[in-house]
């Protein structure tokens, strides 16, 4: 199917330079949006992730056209739209509400933008019926949205979008009104519809799992700024703030001092024989804080002292064990009185889960772990 | 707590009570529509008869005055419609300078009491010189009644949900395009609310037609014109015949306006 429009490959499919936006609240002029600057290739699937107000649906409303940047400017496909009306901008979005209009049908609504385009009769049934299809709404056409399940007027809110063959779709956390089983069928679902038609998305939500699940790239964004922008696994195994190590995923920090530093290594000696072990870009200097990120999916619990160990190595009392089916969670505390989380496998027999109050040993390979902001 | 004991039944007595008090008056006035009195008052029963029905249009002067009364509420419904629309939906959709002036004016205009507003419209009329007929009773049945239509239409538009501006917009509507093609349909059951709110309110109005009619009369005015000398039962006929017509439009709009079933 080609229903992606000719693309110059040359520029971004969106770009932000220097953008800023404050909000006037009361005569005074509050940041959204403090600095960005973020290009967004074409065909990508780009997530904005963040917690609830670090700025996220200002940023797409200002790629819509809904908001202006105080500061700065939007580029779609390198032209420049700061200040080009939403009716004149090639994008289109999908609403959280999804703001079908409740008087038209289900073909009438998908039909809206095209016929804003004069686009030719036939050639609207046409378009109409084939994004239908897509989005698996077929037979569908007559309905009003009231008629429609969350999930069937979700795909007819994406159609209504996809339908224009837009530069960019922008989702602002479309899934957010759906239940959990309707919502992980919905991001297959996206991404395919993504892959089919080959436009940008640009998508916007709060759940971690849905932007590593769906995402090429993932800016994670705090407080108006990104804190880390890379791909899904880039963000997950090197979080590169504190912040991004706790919002994605359940991290595990460690502070310590550098004992000793050798070949792209560093050792924070925590006593007893006890250590961690964390690879460094160049040298760190001894002595140094450092701060150690390590997942729990990564640590091996051992109930009696393992031998031959090379890496990290604590030791800790289990204070909490919770049973999750395919894996049980452990918190330990350790000696130097941080909670480590722990995900263990549960591919063993079950005489092997330690219980509450055991003493207990964890360790894990040094590529495991990160130091943050290093 | 203890008041619901026996509650359902003092609720099924106070239903019924209430609509045997609106409905009272309605049923005379129907019932002597079919009343064949033999001097000038239909005011006691003398027997059932059909004739009225058959010679409703009978009495010129009458037949002329409702002609008058029904032209004028239409002119009323629809500048009012069109004019309070445009009012209800500013006010509901944008904040602007003299907003809260004009809700302030439009809560005066209902409220004020119509021999106030009748008296000072005839001064105006009068002082500038214009003459009294249907026009003049129109432009203030439209003063008094394009209030509500504004008030009904605001109480829609400010339940409206923006994004709907937003996504026409964003499929690339033109603000008019998006007032034609969205709002005004979705809002539309509002506005025709307040077009026939305004309707009723113009049909039946006494006080402020007596003051601007000059000698022009309305059907409402030549009914109490003739009170003294005895109603014919034509009023009764016509005045049945119109809330025919609005018990029709009532059950229309509710038809209308009740969501399709599911269609498996
Ligand atoms: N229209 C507005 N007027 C004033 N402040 C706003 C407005 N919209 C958003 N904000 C503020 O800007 C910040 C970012 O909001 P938003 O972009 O909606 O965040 P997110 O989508 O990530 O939850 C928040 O602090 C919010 O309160
Ligand atoms: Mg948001």
């Amino acid at each position: 199917m080609t229903t992606s429009p000719p693309k110059s490959a040359a520029h971004p499919a969106i770009e932000f330079v220097g953008v800023r936006k404050d909000y006037l609240s009361h005569g005074e002029a509050v940041p959204a949006v403090r600095s960005l600057d973020l290009a967004i290739g074409q065909g990508e699937f780009f997530s904005l992730l963040g917690p609830s107000g670090c700025g996220k649906t200002t940023t797409m409303r200002m790629v819509a056209g809904f908001e202006e940047p105080t500061a700065g400017r939007v580029m779609l496909d390198g032209r420049d739209v700061t200040g080009v009306a939403p009716n004149k901008r090639d994008v289109n979005m999908v609403f959280q509400s999804y703001a079908l209009f409740p008087h038209l049908t289900v073909r009438q609504n998908v039909a809206f933008g095209l016929e804003r385009k004069k686009v030719a009769k036939a050639e609207i049934t046409r378009r109409v019926g084939e994004m239908l299809e897509i989005v698996s709404l077929t037979g569908m056409e007559k309905r009003q949205p009231r008629e429609m399940s969350g999930g069937q007027q979700q795909r007819v809110a994406l159609a209504r979008a996809l339908v224009n063959h837009p530069r960019a779709l922008l989702l602002d956390e479309p899934l957010g009104a759906l239940d959990l089983k309707l919502r992980q069928q919905m991001q297959i679902e996206l991404k395919r519809i993504q892959r089919e038609v080959g436009i940008t998305f640009v998508y916007v939500t709060h759940d971690q799992g849905e932007a590593l699940t769906m995402s090429d790239r993932i800016a994670v964004m705090n407080s108006g700024l990104i804190e880390q922008l890379g791909s899904p696994r880039d963000i997950y195994e090197r979080p590169s703030t504190r912040f991004v190590a706790g919002f994605i995923g359940t991290s595990n920090l460690i502070d310590g001092r550098v004992s000793w530093a050798d070949q792209g290594y560093a050792v924070i000696d925590k006593g007893s024989g006890e250590r961690v072990v964390v690879p460094v870009p160049g040298t760190v200097p001894v002595g140094r804080d450092l701060e150690v990120s390590v997942r729990p999916e990564k640590i091996d619990l051992h109930r009696t002292l393992p031998s031959g160990v090379t890496g990290s190595l604590l030791s800790g009392t289990v204070t909490e064990v919770v049973y999750h089916g395919t894996s049980t969670n452990y918190t330990v505390a350790t000696s130097d009185g941080t909670d480590l989380v722990v995900f263990d496998q549960n591919a063993h027999d079950a005489e092997d889960v330690a219980s509450r109050g055991e003493r207990v040993f964890l360790t894990w390979a040094p590529q495991h772990s990160y130091p943050i902001g290093v | 707590m203890r008041l619901r004991i026996g509650g359902d039944r003092l609720l099924h007595v106070y239903t019924w009570i209430l609509i045997a008090w609106l409905v009272l008056p309605i049923a005379v006035m129907i019932l002597f529509g079919f009343n064949d009195p033999q001097g000038r008052y239909n005011q006691t029963w003398q027997g059932f008869t059909l004739k009225w029905y058959g010679e409703v249009f009978a009495l010129e002067a009458l037949t002329d005055a409702l002609v008058v009364s029904l032209l004028v509420a239409v002119a009323t419904a629809l500048i009012a419609g069109a004019l309070g629309t445009g009012i209800g939906y500013a006010l509901g959709r944008w904040q602007f300078r003299g907003a809260g002036a004009l809700n302030l004016l439009m809560f005066a205009a209902i409220a004020s009491p119509e021999l106030v507003m009748g008296s000072s419209l005839l001064s105006l009329f009068v002082s500038l010189g214009a003459p009294l007929g249907p026009v003049s009773i129109t432009i203030a049945h439209v003063m008094f009644s394009v209030s509500f239509v504004a008030v009904v239409v605001r109480a829609r538009v400010v339940t409206l949900d923006r994004s709907l501006e937003e996504a026409a917009a964003d499929l690339g509507a033109s603000g008019w395009t998006t007032f034609w093609k969205v709002i005004f349909p979705i809002i539309l059951p509002a506005i025709l609310s307040g077009v026939m709110l305004a309707f009723a309110l113009s049909i039946d109005d006494f006080v402020i037609t007596n003051f601007t009619a000059g000698t022009t009369q309305t059907f409402p005015l030549w009914i109490w014109g003739s009170t003294r000398v005895g109603l014919p039962p034509q009023v009764n006929v016509m005045g049945t015949m119109i809330f025919a017509g609005g018990v029709l439009l009532a059950v229309l709009s509710n038809v209308r306006s009740r969501p399709r079933r599911k269609t498996a």
